[in-house]
């Protein structure tokens, strides 16, 4: 409502307010300080000859760098689908009654939460140097249904995919339990009262809306994962696209162009991947927001005022 | 229908309930009044096992909760027979308890599609009547954060009667409600006690346990303190905590 149309008792109109408003030098310092920056950047990029722009562009569509592109992207969405699968299963276990089971979860995120990734990386690599031969079948020395050399069945890819996978699956149990801690009691209660098992009440009711609290975390995980297979680089013969700008450098001598290159694919996959969170976002706030962000502040309160009866008698 | 034999209730060392013996007849509606903290609600959540009784013995319909009896012995029911067991009661929690990231009509068709095998459309079609019945069928597709408190409760009832139930326990459920809802919500639980539903409801509507209430039982401390009609119980109470109760709430 604009001033002009202020009225009292719908009658009496009243004179807009023009005052001077305060000003905040601070700020424009600090602006100038941004835009000479800003300045000085795109400038140097412009006009220093070292950064090589027609390489950078050649490289851009260079095959080696767009099929690293596409080996990145298979590695991503792999190992985030192990990382997401173990962390739900793992986050299940962590929250069973069972102290076994939910000890054995812990164990494993301390572990793989502990070491690098880099270290759990070169593990994979090195398999074959701690069990030469891999063999499937009954424990403790009873016969074996898969046999194999440890170098064939673990293939650099594959020990790509289980190093990224193995230590993604430890986070995202940490983000898939704090999404379901964070549905209200009440919920599971409701689903038990209507005759509902715990295995249907976790899938159908705490699930989903544990969803809105783990997508936006996930949405990191998947942006830091795209960036995190370049460490894959320790295994060797995986060429994703941080390995192919090595080779490409590696042979030319002149780094910069092609580290820009990868940069810009690098920023563009994110990208791409923001777009794709907005959207799963929204997919799953649905029942949380009638339209805009204020009903939040009134939905949170709600729940809190529920909890609070949850724990009375 | 529901019959309570020395029910008692522990959270570690806080006893709840201290010996509970009520009886609850088909068709009858009992309300329980009492002071927070009395374990009134304790004891209708342990009605559909909710919570499980440490003594005792309750059953409804002549079947122990939560247990199997067998040569003398007490097994645990396996999860899917507890569920049986509690589609057959209708549950309405102060709080509502909806299923926020469904519609109304989503909330009232899950349970029978996924407990009892409903076909989608029956199942759709008979949460359309229930929700025209508790005066809501225009607010099929709504979900629950666009609904007034009083339009969830209703939804959170009619949730409850998809399953056919045999037993409503209703848990305080006007207490979140803002005063000029709380009508709505009683005329509907006093059509469904008029179709002779067997009811048990936990309140601090003293005039709504006058008027529909069978038996009114007043909870204290864990125990029973008095229990009969509800013009005996509440217009002319025997027990002096029922008195002092009472003249605090009126």
């Amino acid at each position: 409502m604009s001033g002009s149309e202020r009225t009292q008792n719908g009658t009496g109109r009243h004179e807009e307010i023009r005052a001077v408003p305060v000003r905040h030098p601070g700020r424009w310092v600090a602006a100038v300080v941004v835009l000479v920056i800003a300045a000085s950047l795109v400038r140097s990029a412009v006009v220093d000859k070292r950064f090589y722009w027609h390489l950078v562009g050649d490289y851009l569509t260079d095959p080696r760098i767009t099929h690293g592109v596409l080996v990145t992207i298979e590695l991503t969405v792999i190992a985030m689908s192990i990382g997401v699968v173990l962390g739900v299963v793992l986050a299940i276990m962590r929250l069973s009654p069972n102290p076994i089971v939910s000890t054995g979860s812990w164990l494993y995120i301390w572990f793989f939460r502990g070491t690098p990734v880099y270290v759990q990386l070169l593990f994979w690599g090195f398999i074959g140097d701690l069990y030469p031969n891999i063999d499937i079948g009954v424990p403790f020395g009873g016969p074996a249904v898969i046999h194999a050399s440890a170098n064939t069945l673990i293939a650099p890819f594959t020990a790509a995919i289980l190093g990224l996978g193995l230590n993604e699956g430890a986070y995202m149990s940490e983000i898939v339990r704090a999404g379901m801690i964070s549905v209200d009691e009440g919920q599971t209660e409701a689903a038990h009262a209507l005759g509902l098992t715990p295995a249907q009440t976790l899938r159908r009711i705490v699930l989903p809306q544990a969803m809105r609290v783990i997508i936006p975390p996930t949405g990191n995980e998947v942006i830091s994962m795209l960036k995190t297979t370049s460490l894959v680089v320790a295994i060797g013969a995986v060429y994703e696209l941080m390995a192919e700008t090595e080779a490409i450098y590696g042979a030319t001598y002149n780094p910069i162009p092609a580290l820009i290159a990868a940069s810009i694919w690098y920023l563009t996959m994110t990208s791409v991947l923001y777009l794709g969170q907005y959207f799963i976002e929204r997919r799953y706030g649905r029942g949380f927001t009638r339209t805009q962000r204020g009903r939040w502040r009134g939905r949170t309160l709600a729940l809190s005022t529920s909890r609070e009866h949850g724990g009375a008698l | 229908m529901v019959t309570a034999e020395g029910v008692h209730k522990r959270f570690g060392q806080l006893e709840v309930l201290k010996g509970i013996d009520l009886e609850v007849n088909r068709g009858e509606v009992m309300c329980i009044l009492g002071p927070s903290g009395s374990g009134k609600s304790t004891f209708l959540r342990c009605i559909n096992h909710l919570e499980p009784i440490n003594a005792g013995r309750l059953s409804v319909d002549g079947e122990l909760v939560g247990y199997r009896e067998s040569g003398g012995r007490l097994f645990e029911l396996h999860e899917r027979e507890i569920g049986r067991k509690r589609s057959e009661i209708g549950m309405v929690f102060q709080h509502f308890n909806l299923f926020p990231h469904m519609t109304a009509l989503e909330n009232v068709t899950l349970a029978p599609m996924l407990v009892k095998g409903a076909g989608r459309e029956e199942a759709r079609q008979r949460g359309r009547e229930l929700l025209a019945r508790v005066g809501l069928a225009d607010k099929l597709d709504t979900y629950p954060v666009a609904l007034s408190g009083g339009q969830k409760q209703r939804v959170a009832i009619a949730r409850a009667l998809a399953m056919a139930p045999k037993l409503m326990l209703f848990d305080e459920p006007t207490s979140a409600l803002d005063p000029e809802l709380v009508g709505d919500v009683l005329d509907v639980m006093r059509g469904l006690a008029r179709d002779g539903m067997t009811m048990i409801v936990v309140t601090h509507e003293i005039g709504f346990a006058r008027e529909v209430g069978d038996t009114a039982v007043f909870m204290d401390a864990g125990v029973v303190v008095e229990a009969g009609p509800p013009k005996e119980v509440l217009s002319n109470p025997r027990q002096e905590r029922t008195k002092a109760f009472l003249s605090k709430v009126l």
